[in-house]
């Protein structure tokens, strides 16, 4: 098991170092530094001395890969790949425009993405299998043609309308809750409850439907006709085998994502005026922060690929035939 | 002057491309078979008609020409920098016909209160009257009895001609199986809206009007195309990719293949709203940096549009790619294709005759089911600010613009409303006939009740 881990970490080192190469080409080859350094100071009127000493303040005024000035191990380390990209390996992401260091952004601003998050991965992850089983147990039935019906109605639905809809409901109609805004402890839950649900509702359609078919093809299998005939009510069927033999695909499809919880939603957070590391990504975006999209991006595949290795880790628990090795 | 933009051009080439596949398809009985239980379903149906409908705006919309302008001094005419389409001609008072501001659906008066001067010298405030909506009534005591006679009448004339196009369909679709009493019903209910939205439109603002005053109808019928784009063009980027190298991993094995599961690993591990964000941030400063590469605002918003839908076929062809990876895997340890080998057929034909037609039905089923949510994407990337260009209409832009008025009081809700609405109905056509298709054409579905 330890073995295999540390195999199966050191096999995403060369796809971590492909994403690095990628953003790197796609942020200083694609445009150079002093495209950006225009664009930042606008395209007009601009001064060669201006874009000289833009790129100083970022350190962007190095050779991309090879410093031939420099002598000795600086001809490596002294080129904006190795001091701007190669750098994040050891998490060090450099320091935002503004000049706030982006790591210490990225651990304070973790909390109020998972405060969010969190909650509503595990309320909807109960709620669309809960659903899902439902569904599975009034199978060819109106009520399941009725659930179905409603899932691709909820799906056909844009993402938006649910945070706009709800935010003037909830909050501008009904005044239950503030619009938008943020607080730490106990007084952040009435502002963390209509986010939570609206992600919940937000994609209730598409994950219920997917549970469903995955319950569907188990319920095709021998084994649970062996289960019906010897005498097992549809309840305890469904709930005894049907969702432990369905564990697998459904494991596949969700631990990936729970190191994402913590990069936040983009939209969630920016309507909800969220702290978290999806609003500083929107921002980023809107300002225009090359650095901290790039921060994000790396950051991003770095969580997707320990969410692999959870994946993994995660088969093994529920189904003792899996050994890793 | 005809102007053929990129995306025109885009569009054109899938066009054809569409036809010359139906074309073949319709020589070949056992690739019509599915289309024949597709053609069977209800609501495929319905929807296809809607959706045809969507597709006929899109494409007026793509027809572009940029209108000559009568020049005094003679010689060469002059053309008039704007770029419009047949669309835009065929609705030229709703384009043409812009208020102020603001203005509710079907309204007479604008919606924020305005000082006027009256004749005597004398100044109030009041709600100022359209320059064009219900500008022919001189009592507006009357608006709602004739709205009501408009809508009525409109609606009237629309079932009329729907009973018409009905007639000349059924003697048509006779024998086809097709789901006659559904497709009339849909086509009737279809016909009385626009009839009544096209009577109404004529003389009130049916949706109202936006900030700058322009009718949200013309803004919605507008966006159709771009979402449509986005959905379609799409394809053109991720099909080739994910055919040539899928089955190329699948098929070749060993060091094909680890090149390109990496590829596709790399790409698919970067959270897909990030590497569009970053490509999209990397494109701006491309084109804002080039300002000589465009000679109309047309056209570079126009090229944004192609590199999105580029962007976005780059970042999402990789689970299309492992589908057929993991089928042609599957495939090429068939006797067919092991007997193929053995007769020492090259790999190239094994290829093109035996393979790629056999995961064909992922690749139709993974088109369909992704056009729904690459339009729904539109408008999420438009909201982060990585979406189309600002100055085009889309669903994006439209939310986005309205999204700001949500505070005022009483609230601007129509523009909002519109989009949702259209994006709601194209989304859910496409959706539905999806699910359609997929059940047509996946083998693993139980298909003996279909049979019977």
């Amino acid at each position: 098991m330890i073995a295999y881990l540390i195999r199966r970490i050191l096999y995403s080192l060369p796809i971590l170092v492909g994403v690095n190469l990628l953003t790197f080409a796609l942020f200083f080859v694609v445009n150079t530094p002093d495209d950006m350094a225009r664009m930042q100071l606008g395209i007009k009127r601009v001064t060669p001395d201006a874009i000289e000493k833009w790129k100083q303040q970022r350190g962007y005024d190095k050779p991309l890969l090879l410093n031939s000035a420099a002598s000795g191990t600086d001809k490596i380390t002294g080129t904006i790949f190795w001091q701007k990209s190669a750098s994040m390996f050891v998490l060090d992401f450099g320091y935002s425009d503004d000049g706030r260091s982006i790591g210490r952004e990225i651990t304070t601003r973790m909390g109020p993405s998972l405060a969010i998050a969190l909650p509503t991965f595990l309320i909807g992850l109960v709620a669309y299998v809960s659903f899902a089983l439902l569904m599975t147990l009034f199978r060819a039935t109106a009520l399941d043609m009725a659930g179905v019906a409603l899932c691709v109605l909820l799906m056909s639905v844009s993402g938006l309308f649910y945070i706009i809809g709800g935010q003037f409901v909830v909050s501008k109609l009904w005044h239950l809750v503030p619009i938008s805004g943020y607080d730490g402890g106990m007084g952040g839950f009435k502002f963390v409850v209509l986010p939570v649900v609206i992600g919940v509702i937000g994609s209730v359609g598409s994950s219920s439907r997917w549970y469903r078919t995955i319950f569907l093809e188990e319920i095709g299998k021998d084994y649970v006709r062996t289960a019906r005939a010897k005498g097992l009510s549809e309840l305890a069927v469904l709930f005894r085998h049907v969702l432990k033999n369905a564990m697998i695909p459904i494991l596949t499809g969700v631990v990936v994502i729970i190191p994402l919880l913590f990069m936040g939603s983009l939209l969630t957070e920016s309507f909800f005026g969220i702290p978290g590391l999806g609003s500083y990504t929107i921002d980023a975006i809107n300002a225009q922060d090359f650095s901290v999209v790039r921060a994000m991006v790396f950051l991003g595949s770095l969580l997707y690929i320990v969410g692999l290795i959870l994946t993994d880790i995660s088969y093994t628990i529920v189904d003792p035939r899996v050994r890793l090795s | 002057m005809p102007v053929i933009l990129w995306s025109d051009a885009l569009v054109f080439l899938l066009l054809a491309a569409g036809i010359a596949c139906a074309w073949y398809v319709r020589q070949r009985e056992h690739l019509l078979l599915p289309w024949r239980r597709v053609a069977q379903s209800a609501t495929a149906m319905v929807s296809l008609l809607v959706l045809s409908l969507f597709l006929l705006v899109g494409l007026l919309d793509t027809l572009h020409f940029q209108a000559a302008l009568s020049e005094k001094n003679s010689g060469e005419t002059v053309y008039s920098p704007e770029v419009l389409s047949v669309f835009d001609l065929l609705v030229t008072p709703l384009r043409t016909q812009t208020e102020k501001t603001y203005s509710a659906p079907l309204a007479v008066a604008l919606y924020a209160k305005e000082s006027i001067e009256m004749p005597d010298g004398k100044v109030l405030r009041e709600y100022p009257r359209l320059r064009y909506g219900g500008a022919h009534l001189t009592d507006t005591q009357r608006q709602d009895s004739d709205i009501l006679w408009r809508g009525l009448t409109g609606a009237l004339a629309g079932l009329l001609a729907g009973l018409l196009i009905a007639l000349v369909g059924k003697r048509w679709l006779a024998q086809r199986g097709w789901p006659l009493r559904a497709l009339l019903i849909a086509t009737l209910i279809i016909a009385a809206i626009i009839g009544m939205t096209a009577k109404l439109a004529a003389a009130y603002h049916v949706l109202g009007t936006d900030k700058v005053g322009q009718d949200v109808l013309y803004l919605s019928l507008k966006s159709i195309r771009t979402g449509l784009i986005i959905g379609t063009v799409t394809t053109l980027v991720t099909l080739p990719l994910a055919l040539l190298l899928g089955i190329a991993a699948g098929y070749w094995r060993g060091r094909v293949d680890d090149v390109i599961q990496y590829i596709y690993t790399v790409l698919s591990s970067i959270p897909s709203v990030l590497l569009i964000a970053a490509a999209v941030l990397m494109m701006q400063v491309t084109i804002d940096t080039h300002p000589q590469w465009f000679d109309t605002s047309a056209s570079r918003a126009d090229l944004r549009l192609v590199f999105l839908c580029l962007i976005l076929g780059v970042t999402s062809w990789t689970g299309l790619c492992r589908l057929l990876r993991g089928e042609t895997l599957k495939l090429r340890e068939m006797e067919y294709i092991q007997a193929a080998q053995a007769f020492g057929v090259s790999s190239l034909r094994i290829l093109t005759r035996h393979i790629m037609p056999n995961v064909m039905h992922i690749v139709l089923i993974s088109l369909v089911m992704d056009f729904s949510g690459l339009v729904l994407a539109e408008a999420v990337l438009s909201y982060v600010g990585v979406g189309v260009d600002p100055s085009m209409i889309s669903f994006g832009t439209m939310i986005n613009g309205a999204r700001l008025e949500m505070g005022r009081e009483p609230m601007v809700w129509w523009a909002l409303a519109s989009a949702f609405g259209f994006m709601l109905v194209l989304v859910l056509a496409a959706n539905l006939f999806a699910d359609t298709v997929r059940d047509a054409f996946d083998p693993r579905l139980n298909r003996t009740e279909m049979v019977a």
